[in-house]
């Protein structure tokens, strides 16, 4: 594994950075629920007309997957990531429709070094992913678990 | 599907259990996880997890299945009695997602849903909202994994 270059040191809070844009296709929209999701809204456009999706619209786990997949390109592969304790929050506003180009705001909120374990910390982020109109389309609170270049003290 | 009038604050769906092969995990992180502990073993194995193990989404997505296969038979079973089905979805996200232990190659989660609000709608008087406590437990009987989702359920038509 290559050194990674951004250690629990490096987030700073109050940065945000747009990954992408990355075009979702109706295939693998489809491909996806097929797999995780098989439900008619996510599946097949005449049978999602009838539904409260009103119209073919990618699964909200899909949205997240991606937006993972996203994150990964965008600075986790290149991070000290320890993976994440789980995610305070994920809102589906708006349906993911297949043919959009779908960019990922990064926010970081706020970080704070590991109470108990000193050779990491956890950095909050908002992902916000949206459309070309800038439409918010999904949001996602989480902490990300790094680890810190220097290895403080335990608190 | 039941309707929001049937479903009661404390009902218990088991959804089945699912096992996490190699190919599986790596699949699903090739494409949406690629972080060398869930696509790589020998990476795994010198990460702090120790082996391989899965994307916390593809663990959450699998709980998804196993939902939308139940529905599905419910959907059927009720079909085939001949009665009313009702709507369900779209959800509108879920809340305190705790990845609480990692899911290693080839561990088996059962996974299961629990009502734990049920309301009116105010937003859409024709439905209601259902809370549920999504979780799944592995082979040993530990939690992995759990979250609580929100998706809105059609409300019985009334009969003038």
């Amino acid at each position: 594994m290559p050194e990674p270059k951004l250690y629990f040191e490096d987030f700073e809070p109050g940065t945000v950075i747009v990954y992408g844009p990355r075009l979702v296709t109706r295939e693998e929209i489809i491909a996806f629920a097929a797999e995780f999701d098989p439900q008619p809204m996510h599946l097949d456009e005449a049978a999602a007309s009838a539904t409260l999706l009103g119209g073919l619209g990618a699964s909200g786990w899909h949205t997240c997957a991606l937006i993972m997949r996203m994150i990964c390109d965008g600075f986790v592969l290149e991070s000290a990531s320890m993976g994440s304790p789980g995610v305070d929050e994920v809102r589906w506003l708006k349906p993911l429709r297949p043919g959009t180009q779908v960019r990922l705001r990064a926010t970081i909120l706020d970080k704070r070094a590991s109470n108990s374990r000193p050779d990491r910390g956890f950095v909050n982020y908002l992902f916000e992913m949206i459309d070309e109109s800038d439409a918010v389309l999904t949001t996602i609170t989480t902490p990300l678990m790094v680890l810190r270049r220097v290895p403080g003290t335990a608190a | 599907m039941k309707f929001f009038e049937d479903i009661r604050v404390g009902d218990v769906t088991e959804l089945g259990r699912y096992t996490f092969s190699p190919d599986d995990i790596k699949s699903f992180a090739r494409r949406f996880d690629p972080q060398r502990f869930h696509v790589d073993e020998d990476e795994a194995a010198r990460s702090h997890f120790g082996a391989l193990c899965a994307s916390g989404w593809h663990t959450a997505s699998m709980w998804m299945r196993l939902a939308a296969d139940q529905r599905r038979l419910e959907a059927e079973a009720a079909r085939a009695r001949g009665e009313a089905l009702a709507q369900w979805g779209p959800a509108l996200g879920f809340r305190e997602l705790k990845w609480l232990k990692p899911v290693y190659a080839g561990d088996t989660i059962a996974y299961r849903a629990e009502v734990i609000e049920a309301r009116v709608s105010n937003s859409r008087p024709t439905s209601g909202l259902v809370v549920s406590l999504a979780t799944g437990d592995n082979q040993k009987g530990e939690r992995v994994i759990s979250f609580v989702s929100t998706v809105f359920v059609q409300r019985r038509p009334e009969i003038p």
